[in-house]
């Protein structure tokens, strides 16, 4: 990848930025996944991230959730889509799931209330910011374990 | 290595249940050291398999309470949790503690109570599973198998109706096994009009929440015959355990539980046999549409063609490869922690000639039991001694 930077950077510069990234790991032997893990897949070092907010992706497949836990919206359509890393990377794919994006979503403002778009296999989605994902007080897990905001995905126009 | 025969086993009725896990636990435990004729002071280990005895109930050190209730002290305990896969893992490990000359008898009771919390509760103390930036997205078990189910269909042709008949399937068996929590029948019209849970998946497409205990006695196949005097017992020809990623849409292949092909490869080396010759198997059908990755996976019929078999009965009680002649979990229920161990215990049944009005010809079966949505995996294979 052509635009990654050291952890070390990206760890001192994330305090400083404003706009939430999308946070990928990329690894010695150019593999890159998301979530970020300790080692890549094949064991190598992890030396820098990527930022897919930078990608467009296709879906893969995708659902809509009736039955939703806690504090997760209702109904809730999830998709797992697959990252366009250019002709330049050639490590295994990298996914992501995530929510389908309200209609009147935009970077955030989640679009609460709006119906979510209709996606089908193959269709090309970009990420879209959303300060809160589900309420993190709702659930079982114990909300300073993790981070909630994140991204879901809408179509391309 | 000594080879490890199982001479003693048991289940509660699955379903709602008023007895708490303890309860439970404790009564499939007593009645499976009367099945083998022994007494809880005759164990040199007890194992508790159990996912989440704490989050779902306030209850937790349960192998130590078992092993008071069944008057064990001072036999070594300790809780298996390997999330949904907690049963297969319990057997693993009990496998393991007489096989390497740790026990000479060793007892594994496994156990949930889940019925007591709400569906949406239920399903979110089963979703703490995920990574952070699944959990963080609401993801929930049956949502994956919603996305899975997708792809399987779009990838392989299949019918939507194809999963619709596992459920058929696993209901008709079910009615045979007292110890299910749904003895009736459902036609195929009334699973496709269920209610969508997570599309194209209705909630015929599921297993229930449900409550329940079933236990397994293990011991050295050279003094099995202490125990089972009529030479009638089952052996543990092979076994092993397998992860994938903890994260799903890792996977090269979203339609291949890489833990069910590596846990598999193992048992079969060990049991020196192969896919075709296994006569029955218990698969982990959480959702009809583990049936079909899960019978692919395990090397019985090639990838995307799981569904033809179904379709032309192959799976059925009566046909080549019976598939789940319990009710499988869709039918019997899905008690988190007891879920493999009742898998072994049916087929344990079916090896020993003792399936009742479910029984068929089985000298060897199977057993696959996922953690997850294919993170853990444990496969035992059972052969009769007769």
């Amino acid at each position: 990848m052509s635009d990654h930077e050291s952890d070390e950077t990206a760890g001192s510069d994330a305090d400083e930025q404003e706009e939430p990234t999308f946070e990928a790991a990329e690894y010695a032997d150019g593999t890159v996944t998301y979530p970020p893990h300790t080692v890549g897949p094949n064991g190598a070092e992890r030396v820098g991230t990527v930022d897919l907010r930078e990608y467009e992706a296709r879906v893969v497949t995708w659902t809509t959730s009736t039955a939703t836990p806690p504090g997760v919206r209702e109904p809730n359509t999830l998709a797992i889509v697959e990252f366009d890393m250019g002709d330049d990377y050639d490590g295994p794919v990298v996914r992501a799931l995530g929510q389908i994006a309200e209609r009147g979503s935009s970077d955030g403002d989640d679009g609460e209330g709006d119906e979510q778009f209709d996606v089908d296999i193959g269709d090309r989605v970009e990420p879209v910011y959303a300060a809160d994902l589900r309420d993190p007080g709702a659930g079982i897990r114990e909300p300073e374990s993790q981070e909630w905001d994140g991204f879901r995905f809408r179509p391309v126009e | 290595m000594e080879r490890v025969a199982i001479v003693g086993a048991s289940m509660t009725r699955f379903g709602q249940r008023d007895a708490w896990v303890r309860e439970l636990l404790a009564e499939a435990g007593a009645a499976a050291l009367d099945d083998a004729g022994v007494d809880g002071g005759d164990l040199d280990h007890l194992y508790v398999s159990n996912m989440a005895s704490g989050e779902f109930e306030g209850q937790t050190g349960v192998p130590n309470a078992l092993a008071h209730d069944l008057a064990a002290t001072p036999a070594y305990t300790a809780r298996i949790d390997q999330t949904s896969s907690s049963g297969g893992a319990g057997v693993y490990a009990a496998w393991q503690s007489v096989a390497s000359g740790a026990s000479d008898l060793t007892m594994l009771v496994g156990g949930e109570k889940m019925t007591h919390r709400t569906t949406a509760e239920a399903t979110d103390v089963i979703a703490s599973l995920t990574h952070p930036v699944e959990y963080k997205q609401g993801v929930t078990l049956p949502s994956f198998a919603g996305l899975t189910a997708r792809l399987y269909l779009d990838e392989y042709d299949a019918p939507r109706e194809s999963l619709g008949k596992v459920a058929v399937k696993n209901h008709k068996n079910g009615v045979d096994n007292p110890h299910a929590q749904f003895r009736k029948e459902v036609d195929l019209d009334t699973v496709l009009d269920s209610p969508i849970v997570a599309d194209p998946l209705r909630l015929y497409d599921f297993c229930p929440i449900t409550d329940g205990s079933a236990a397994l006695v293990f011991c050295p196949e050279s003094v099995a015959e202490e125990y089972a005097p009529d030479g009638n017992y089952a052996v543990v020809s092979g076994i092993g355990g397998a992860t994938d990623t903890h994260v799903v849409h890792e996977r090269a292949d979203p339609t291949t539980m890489g833990g069910v092909v590596d846990s598999s490869d193992i048992a079969y080396e060990m049991a020196g046999i192969g896919p075709d010759d296994v006569d029955v198997a218990e698969l982990h059908d959480m959702f009809t549409i583990l049936e079909f990755l899960q019978s692919e996976d395990l090397g019985f019929f090639e990838k995307g063609e799981g569904w033809k078999a179904v379709e032309e009965g192959v799976t059925d009680r009566d046909g080549e490869l019976p598939i789940n002649t319990s009710g499988g979990l869709k039918s019997k229920g899905h008690p988190l922690g007891a879920s493999g161990v009742a898998q072994v215990y049916e087929i344990f049944k079916q090896v020993t000639d003792d399936a009742g009005p479910r029984q068929v010809e089985a000298d060897a079966g199977l057993a696959c039991n996922v953690g997850g949505f294919g993170n853990c995996v444990t496969t035992t294979i059972l052969e009769g001694s007769q």
